[in-house]
């Protein structure tokens, strides 16, 4: 069976407090998929947390902090804004927001796609190490920053200090781009960034074309590449 | 942490029951700031010529008339004050600048938390949802309003160590974030003239802008000396008569959220606190940039 064949289990939050509606989510792991409906989230921190099983939540309503955290399998759409560290350490799965997203979004995820369709403020992807995410509108300062794999991919424009002490992680900016943080430089686009990009405007539903879209990542030259320069920070 | 709010109304209708709303704001801040909580309340302006002072006192049986027939004699009329918990609120006709320097020397033993046309403050040490019982924070309609409760990080957890700290006639400001160089600060500002209650870094903030705009700057240009003039982490929401402005540090480690409607302006740390208006659903959510000062201010009746 399908996700989408599922019945949807749906769970008003008026009624039921988080621990009680996250238990419910954790007693799915490694059992049939199925739907669920989150209803009145009034900006509670830490909902559908720790996911373990190919669900599908959709909250109706604004979240809190650390929404869908630590998702594994699972997906997770929230039809409203989100609070800061949305699918913070997300191992795989799928987290959409329909709405804006706070404060380090995906931070330090491993694997796994984050969608925010509005804009995301500071720190998006913060230590990213293999989360891919696509951000229709734009990001705030520090996008990136020490991001070590994946694809932090931004339709809008990127704040101060884009790609801060970046590692191997890829960045596609189609709008402008305030300043790069240290180590952080235009790269060219090839054939293989190409097509990763398309697939992710694709995974990310973003209506977007890649040809409008520059790459940044590492020059490689911070001073835990070159020990040499550790003084010219 | 700390939790801060700040509620304006667009609608009559709505600053009628503005208390109640700012109630369920700081209940559900509570969490955020469990040692402390206040209120900044802007509604009925004094008669011109006349000032609302608001005054606290840790002693539960103050001989609250006493002060009044005090301040009767030595200014002009004084209309019935209000005791509210551990404060009370008296309409002193006279110039503010002299009241409060009479009550800094005649009663020392009480603390100036406010003095304006409009702005009325009350805060006290304990929980937060202790705090709007006692202080009848349901029942109260204004015009706009500020909400602050208090983590203790930088300074004691006392009644004066609490927010709102006034900085000016109808001004105040509440702070979640804690300030660095804040000793160095009241050091200069007190050479220039600034008086302070306490050893709270926020209270140096408020005191920060009191000088600005005694130098001449508007609350605009105060705010952004902020900027460059103060070290630290902060969301701030300033109270003035008219409205309320909000900056918050160019980091941006502490949070904000705002949120707008036909009948409504609000600001708090986390959105589950704007959840609680009616409205709320469907209102216009964003959060403010970081350095970036935002200011609302209700049209001035001529």
């Amino acid at each position: 069976m399908s996700p989408a064949e599922a019945t949807i289990e749906s769970v008003d939050l008026a009624e039921v407090d988080v621990r009680e509606l996250n238990q419910r989510l954790h007693d799915l792991a490694g059992g049939e998929p199925s739907r669920w409906r989150v209803t009145n989230p009034g900006g509670a921190h830490a909902l559908a947390v720790g996911l373990d099983a190919e669900v599908e939540v959709e909250i109706d309503g604004h979240v809190g902090y650390y929404c869908a955290g630590m998702n594994k399998l699972a997906t997770v759409r929230v039809h409203g804004n989100c609070g800061t560290g949305v699918a913070e350490n997300i191992m795989s799965g799928t987290v959409i927001v329909d709405g804006d997203s706070s404060q380090s979004a995906a931070a330090t995820g491993r694997g796994g796609l984050l969608v925010v369709k509005g804009s995301a403020s500071a720190r998006c992807g913060i230590s990213m190490k293999g989360v891919d995410i696509v951000v229709h509108g734009s990001v705030g300062h520090a996008g990136g920053f020490m991001a070590q794999r994946g694809a932090l991919v931004i339709c809008g424009d990127a704040g101060p200090d884009l790609g801060d002490s970046i590692y191997e992680a890829h960045i596609y900016v189609r709008g402008e781009v305030a300043s790069l943080g240290a180590d952080c430089i235009e790269k060219e686009m090839r054939e293989e960034h190409r097509s990763e990009l398309a697939a992710l405007l694709e995974r990310g539903e973003a209506d977007a074309d890649v040809a409008e879209f520059r790459r940044y990542g590492s020059a490689r030259e911070l001073y835990n590449f070159k020990v040499d320069n550790a003084g010219a920070y | 942490m700390c939790g801060i709010a700040g509620l304006f109304s667009k609608s009559s209708t709505f600053e009628g029951t503005l208390g109640t709303h700012l109630s369920s704001m700081l209940v559900e801040l509570a969490d955020r700031g469990p040692d402390s909580a206040g209120v900044a309340i802007y509604r009925d302006p004094a008669p011109s010529g006349s000032c609302k002072v608001s005054l606290f006192s840790p002693d539960p049986d103050y001989p609250w008339i006493d002060l009044a027939v005090g301040l009767a004699k030595a200014f002009g009329d004084v209309g019935e004050h209000t005791v509210i918990a551990s404060h009370a609120l008296l309409v002193v006709e006279g110039d503010p600048a002299e009241i409060e320097a009479w009550l800094a020397d005649c009663h020392p033993e009480l603390r100036v938390m406010s003095v304006g046309q409009s702005i009325e403050i009350y805060k006290e040490a304990g929980d937060p949802r202790r705090f709007v019982e006692r202080f009848s924070l349901a029942g109260v309609s204004a015009t706009h309003a500020l909400g602050h409760t208090r983590m203790a990080t930088e300074s004691r957890v006392t009644t004066e160590h609490s927010h709102p700290f006034s900085s000016g006639l109808d001004l105040c400001l509440v702070h979640n974030g804690s300030l660095s160089n804040h000793n160095r600060l009241r050091a200069f500002l007190r050479r220039e003239g600034i008086r302070f209650q306490t050893d709270n870094d926020s209270e140096v903030a408020a005191g920060y802008l009191t000088w600005r705009l005694s130098q001449g700057a508007d609350l605009e240009q105060a705010l952004q000396g902020c900027l460059t003039d103060l070290d630290g982490f902060y969301t701030f929401a300033v109270g003035t008569a008219d409205g309320f402005a909000v900056l918050r540090d160019p980091i941006a480690c502490k949070p904000a959220v705002m949120s707008e409607n036909d009948d409504w302006v609000a600001m708090a740390s986390e959105y589950r606190a704007i959840a609680t208006l009616p409205g709320a659903d469907d209102a216009r959510v964003w959060e403010p940039e970081p350095g970036r000062v935002y200011v609302w201010q209700r049209e001035r009746v001529a």
